[in-house]
């Protein structure tokens, strides 16, 4: 067994069709649970980061503390942060959220900033002119305008999310990293080619889904040619 | 003791300082590790990338090279590298263990500086461009004097997101039998040590945060004084509309 285990490595295929077979339930238990963990992080990340870019666009004392934080976050490597919290938050999916939803923060704080700030004060101008109160302004002229900036965000902040969940099974969780993950400590390419191809097309799927999303919620952009 | 006591405590053990497991010299290899992987994937992204932005096509290419290279995990890239080349053969090879890293962290770096630096390319005016040769400037004195330096923040801020990503995943490569920094957390983590996770968490985390903030201020400085905003019309770091263009395209 020891002196063969070289060898084996040397002799697995990269794609084993009947361990694939054998194992749809685990593949699919994997692919649904980063779908959760990916869903879960955006959509807690967006509940957080819409008002912290709403007040780091409106005002300029918080401004620059919101990136400043956002971004230290967004630096610290991601088997850190996990590290950080594990020694009080335990291998749970807490400690895997709370470090995913802080990947999200700085793309999606700055990119409503970003799509607030490209809004022409022309319009704002005409808004007011029309009567628009602040607030039905915002909800009414300023955000729908920033969609496309925003769903920029999103999506990569999606994509983002996506590959960092294969790092949380180093923490228990992980999804399709599980995968990768076993396929690393047993040696064996066939979990670890599932994992990444899959991986890679769920990402290509979220972000594909999340473009057609984007085309359906500003019909008004539709006929202008994107650059 | 609190927890934070055992993480200073950690700190303060002589033993954690010396020798090829200690403190030092595992800085050492994750700051060589990083550096050289940036410097080779920088050879190669940044050619390729001005090329492009130069003659002006190719240019879903080079937007979309850093869309696929976000969808690709680091993560699975290492594994792959390791396997790819072999973890139990490399283990039996001195040194040998750091080339899936290094091959690894440089696939990672180069999408980044590609985009970037053919969107820096392109945020040419080409009036400028058209002033540039109207002047009499050959095609050499075009790109070297005048596409360059407008281009200069842009490829900066590609490189500042390669390394601080490289710094990152030079962590995680500790789980493809690596050393680095990572180290302490990966060993940390199957030793149930808590503190000796922690404390590699804080310097995995410090040392990326000055490469982050050296290189935003390098980005700074390598702006030609033209074209730096000035302090009433500061914008967003162009990295922002990067991202935004990059994946909007």
């Amino acid at each position: 067994m020891l002196a063969t285990g070289v060898v084996g490595a040397v002799e697995d295929p990269w794609i084993r069709w009947s361990w694939i077979s054998g194992h749809l339930d685990v593949i699919i238990a994997a692919l649904l649970q980063h779908i959760q963990l990916t869903l879960i992080a955006v959509v807690i990340g967006l509940v957080i980061a819409v008002p912290l870019g709403l007040v780091a666009w409106r005002s300029r004392l918080f401004r620059g503390p919101i990136f400043t934080l956002t971004g230290i976050l967004y630096t610290i490597p991601s088997l850190a942060l996990f590290a950080f919290l594990l020694p009080f938050t335990g291998l749970t999916v807490l400690t895997a959220e709370i470090g995913l939803v802080s990947y999200t923060l700085l793309i999606l704080v700055r990119n409503i900033v970003v799509g607030l700030n490209a809004v022409p004060d022309e319009v704002r101008e005409a808004a007011r002119g029309m009567g628009f109160r602040p607030l039905a302004e915002l909800a009414r002229v300023d955000l729908p305008l920033a969609i496309p900036a925003i769903m920029a965000g999103v999506r990569i902040a999606t994509v983002t999310t996506i590959g960092l969940v294969t790092v949380t099974a180093l923490i228990g969780e992980g999804g399709l990293g599980s995968l990768i993950y076993d396929g690393l400590l047993r040696e064996f390419h066939t979990p670890l080619v599932v994992g990444t191809v899959l991986s890679v097309a769920l990402a290509v799927v979220a972000d594909l889904s999340l473009a057609g999303l984007q085309r359906v919620v500003t019909p008004w952009a539709r006929s202008r040619a994107v650059p | 003791m609190s927890f934070i006591g055992q993480v200073a405590q950690w700190f303060q053990d002589p033993a954690h300082w010396q020798g090829d497991g200690g403190i030092p010299h595992r800085t050492l290899e994750h700051v060589a590790m990083s550096g050289v992987s940036v410097l080779v994937a920088a050879l190669i992204a940044l050619p390729i990338g001005i090329a492009i932005g130069h003659v002006g096509k190719g240019g879903n290419l080079a937007i979309n090279i850093s869309n696929i290279g976000r969808a690709i995990p680091s993560f699975a890239l290492l594994v792959l590298a390791a396997q790819f080349f072999g973890i139990a053969a490399a283990s039996q090879i001195v040194g040998f263990g750091a080339v899936p890293a290094f091959v690894a962290l440089v696939a990672l770096a180069i999408p980044p500086m590609v985009t970037n630096s053919y969107i820096g390319m392109r945020e040419v005016d080409p009036d400028v461009r058209e002033a540039a040769r109207g002047m009499g400037m050959r095609e050499r004195a075009v790109l070297l004097r005048v596409e360059l330096p407008i281009a200069v923040p842009f490829i900066m801020a590609g490189i500042r997101t390669s390394a601080v990503n490289v710094v990152a995943t030079a962590t995680l490569a500790a789980e493809v039998a690596w050393g680095g920094l990572g180290r302490f957390i990966v060993d940390g983590l199957g030793l149930q040590d808590y503190p000796q996770l922690f404390a590699g968490a804080v310097m995995v985390a410090v040392l990326a945060l000055i490469v982050e903030f050296s290189l935003a201020g390098l980005q700074r400085l390598s702006t030609p004084a033209g074209l730096r905003p000035s302090k009433s019309t500061q914008k967003e770091e162009p990295v922002a509309a990067l991202d935004t263009a990059a994946v909007a395209a």
